[in-house]
């Protein structure tokens, strides 16, 4: 490619996507370039999808402040990007005296880092603010909340789109060059060339430093499994339940409901060296079953649909084996790079407040200028099943594919499906059509409306049953037709 | 919204309420309508195009598609009422039935509801398979849709996990397709699925089946490469050591069938814990009045003309029902030892000839199945040969009833 961007992103995970948006705000040419293929495949898809207070972070540290600004201003950028998102509040409970000395611990950390609200409650206020919680006590922190990690993604982008970023798919980074001032970036399909370089590679952002020229990062990749349960036990769970962090800090094993109405039960944390194998184990969903029925009552096996993992890119000092603090940077081995290294949990609170702070370095070099055009609102796609009758009836009047309902867990009409089908990204798999919409996401976990999504995106993308893709690259759903 | 007066609203256009449908016209109920959110009427049997249905109801050997045609006929000349392509979203205890349709929203007050829902395929993540996630796990019934009705192939190399009678039905037919099926492996120490369908379907084809082995790990990053499994124990947990690789680009998964069931509560019908479809008295009436249940949404049958069957049995008390505005209250539990699973109905009310379903726990060898009352056997019936996959009836007459105490069905 011939053309010259002003920034080049590399990832389109959250915090990628929140730095396109952000970017997007300035009269600037961007490309995000991303291996998989839909946004959000990854960490930032593959956690608890929980926004954080910021109250486990060491005071003044950059997860400190970008999930304690994160937080504070989601509510507006949940209504500007149509966001499901609900202040819950969280609570984080605990059985043992060293349980409620490291509550008070992180009750003060918690204020020193400004999170408002923090309390200790007894048991009683627990049983009233969640009676399915386990704990003998809590922290509690009403400023926490729960939020659909897939859409926010989805809509950082779409909006980052809308204001003029392309996203390029399929395409992963296997060098970095630069000359006169110009990087290239070699894809295993083709070469990008940028003045500035944006590194969210996340799992891979070690990787990414190494071909900027920025040696020693190391990343530890944390896997943590979940499980998740049937709506029917969703209603019990009103807010996040955690357990009081042990000596070493970090959380164990939760229970989050999701803003949808499921519970997920994770996740736990072991160090792994791949990457990309999210493969869930026997031993590990046992422990999760043991662990989440201290958190959540209702933890039962006829209430399992789903396991998933996520890998958790933690950055370590090697030598200490300590887990260190966001990294947002531009270096002189590297110029006009603007390198995030081992963003992780809080990454989803923090994904804008981080951008904005990448922007801020590009600012110190150059002047930007605003993008005119710039709109800050996305529209979701409307999700029939929550609407009132009367809205139900004036969509199915005003496009009769409001009347097919597709998916029957979910009640996910074929309208709702033809836009994610017709998503302004340009994603075309079977996943990226499930996390728009929650097809498939139900109890039967596609039982009943597999087969007929599949079918759509044939006949809306014009495609061959060989051509139809699950999720990654060469996931291939059908060897060909049956006969002719 | 205005609301459309019924005496029946039946609930899916599957075998059960087709059957339904027929008989209560018979019965001469008029006021009828079915709703089935597929674009025919069917159900599954639209994709059961093998043969064998029918040899009870019909005497004779069909298959899925010709059997539910004989009822769709008969809908079609008595002229009962049906929607297509419609899906109902609410069900109220009142009988309020909430429908959603390219036409707009309808709602129908019923003065009886038949639900006859069917059943789902149970999945990977309910019984939580190990290891990744890629392409290429499919469940046998998605599979026979994609290959009988959307003729789509799901894959070359097979592995098949599951002796359920729909994995062995998808072994066979894949065969036929050209695949190369490689086993089926089964948790239990015995085949889940009828015997003749291991006969028919895999060793006619000589594919192997394993029993008291299951999955341990699903291996591929894009698409199924391979799976691991194991050994299992009497506890049903894999032995360590006992694994064995196998390559495969498809995993089909047959593990057992769950009666879809959340309209029945939406309307706040209890159900069994052990058959996961309502409970019901011996006119197939739910614990809500006026609400009846029959079919693969009650309890999960073997043979689809047992489905049938229990429709039209349903059929006569609803037609009473409508007739008399109230049933004969059923007092008289059913209860069972460990060796049956379940009973369908679990509550009679004694003044009535009825039929008792049951399934056994695992097989058992010329034994015999008691009705107990008051440890009094009132009914015995010897059998060489009672499993798991096969229903057992028994036929117990008004007379055969001492006392209105409950009833306890053992295998002695």
């Amino acid at each position: 490619m011939n053309q010259v961007y002003d920034v080049l992103i590399i990832g389109s995970g959250v915090v990628g996507s929140a730095v396109a948006r952000e970017f997007s705000r300035y009269r600037l040419t961007i490309g995000v370039l991303e291996k998989e293929l839909d946004v959000c495949c990854e960490t930032s898809g593959r956690n608890s999808g929980v926004l954080h207070g910021g109250f486990t972070y060491k005071t003044g540290s950059l997860k400190a402040l970008c999930s304690v600004e994160g937080n504070e201003e989601f509510d507006q950028v949940a209504a500007e990007l149509d966001v499901p998102f609900k202040r819950t509040g969280k609570v984080v409970v605990g059985f043992t005296d060293s349980d409620m000395q490291s509550l008070l611990k992180y009750k003060a950390i918690g204020e020193a880092n400004g999170v408002p609200g923090l309390e200790i409650i007894d048991r009683q206020r627990l049983e009233k603010l969640d009676s399915s919680a386990g704990g003998e006590f809590a922290m509690y922190s009403p400023t926490s909340g729960i939020l659909n990690p897939f859409i926010y993604t989805v809509a950082l982008a779409e909006n980052a789109k809308q204001n003029g970023v392309e996203f390029y798919f399929g395409r992963e980074v296997i060098g970095i060059t630069r000359k006169n001032d110009i990087y290239e970036i070699i894809t295993n399909k083709d070469v990008y060339k940028t003045r500035w370089v944006v590194n969210c590679a996340g799992l891979n952002s070690a990787k990414i430093s190494t071909m900027l020229g920025i040696e020693g990062y190391t990343i530890g990749g944390f896997k943590g499994e979940y499980f998740v349960l049937d709506k029917k036990v969703g209603k019990f769970l009103n807010m996040p339940v955690y357990p009081a962090p042990g000596p070493t800090g970090g959380f164990a094993t939760h229970a989050t409901p999701t803003v949808d109405g499921n519970v997920l039960i994770g996740p736990d944390s072991a160090l792994v060296d791949d990457f990309a194998d999210y493969g869930v184990t026997s031993p590990a969903m046992e422990k999760l079953i043991i662990d989440g029925q201290k958190m959540f009552k209702h933890v039962k096996r006829e209430h399992f649909i789903r396991n998933f993992s996520g890998i958790r890119p933690k950055l370590i000092n090697i030598e200490t084996g300590q887990i260190l603090d966001f990294v947002l940077e531009s270096r002189t081995e590297a110029p006009n790079a603007i390198n995030l290294v081992g963003i992780e949990s809080p990454g989803v609170t923090s994904a804008l407040p981080l951008a904005r702070r990448a922007v801020a370095l590009l600012r110190e070099k150059e002047t930007l200028l605003p993008n005119e055009k710039f709109n800050p609102n996305r529209k979701g796609i409307l999700c029939f099943a929550k609407q009132s009758d009367e809205v139900k009836k004036e969509l199915i009047a005003k496009d009769s594919n409001y009347g097919e309902i597709i998916c029957r867990c979910e009640t996910v009409t074929k309208a709702e499906i033809l836009q994610a089908v017709h998503n302004c990204l340009g994603v075309e798999t079977v996943l990226g059509i499930k996390n728009r919409t929650r097809v498939m996401m139900g109890r039967c976990q596609g039982g009943y409306c597999e087969t007929r999504i599949a079918e759509i995106i044939q006949e809306e993308l014009n495609k061959q049953a060989t051509e139809v893709l699950y999720g990654r690259g060469g996931s291939t759903m059908f060897t060909g037709k049956v006969r002719g | 919204m205005a609301i459309i007066n019924k005496d029946v609203v039946i609930i899916g256009g599957g075998p059960a309420g087709l059957a339904a449908a027929v008989q209560l016209r018979k019965k001469g109920i008029q006021d009828i309508v079915i709703i089935e959110r597929e674009k025919q009427l069917g159900g599954i049997l639209r994709q059961c195009i093998h043969d064998g249905f029918g040899l009870t109801r019909f005497e004779t050997t069909l298959s899925g598609p010709e059997y539910s045609q004989r009822f769709i006929d008969l809908v079609e000349e008595m002229n009962i009422k049906y929607i297509t392509d419609a899906t109902v979203i609410d069900l109220t205890p009142e009988k309020k039935v909430v429908i959603v349709s390219k036409k707009g929203l309808l709602e129908y007050q019923a003065k009886a509801v038949i639900l006859t829902m069917g059943c789902r395929e149970r999945t990977r993540g309910a019984i939580s398979i190990p290891g990744t996630r890629p392409a290429g796990v499919y469940n046998a019934g998605v599979a026979q849709s994609y290959i009988n009705l959307h003729n789509t192939m799901v894959g070359r190399e097979v592995i098949i996990l599951g002796s359920g009678d729909i994995g062995m039905i998808m072994a066979r037919r894949m065969t036929l397709e050209g695949a190369r099926v490689k086993a089926v492996f089964e948790v239990l120490p015995y085949p889940s699925g009828l015997p003749r369908n291991i006969q028919q379907c895999l060793e006619d084809y000589d594919i192997p089946l394993y029993v008291s082995h299951t999955i341990t790990k699903i291996k591929g990053h894009s698409r199924v490469e391979g799976i691991t499994v194991s050994q299992v124990d009497e506890n049903m947990k894999p032995i360590p050591g006992t694994e064995k690789e196998y390559d495969c680009d498809t995993l089909i998964l047959s593990v057992g069938l769950i009666p879809e069931n959340e309209l029945s509560l939406a309307c706040g019908v209890e159900l069994d814990d052990r058959t996961k479809g309502a409970i019901v008295d011996e006119n197939y009436q739910t614990t809500v009045d006026g609400v009846f249940a029959a079919g693969n949404v009650l309890q999960v049958h073997d043979v689809v003309d047992f489905v049938s069957l229990e429709a039209e049995a349903l059929a006569d008390s609803v037609a009473e029902y409508i007739k008399a505005g109230t049933l004969m209250y059923c007092k008289i539990n059913i209860i069972t030892d460990t060796h049956i699973s379940h009973t369908i109905p679990q509550k009679i009310s004694g003044e009535k000839d009825l039929k008792i379903c049951m399934r056994v726990k695992k097989p058992f060898k010329n034994c015999k199945i008691d009705v107990l009352q008051n440890n009094i056997v009132i009914k015995t019936v010897t059998m060489k040969k009672a499993i798991p996959a096969e229903m057992i009836q028994i036929k117990i007459k008004k007379t055969d009833l001492k006392s209105s105490d409950i009833i306890k069905v053992v295998v002695a």
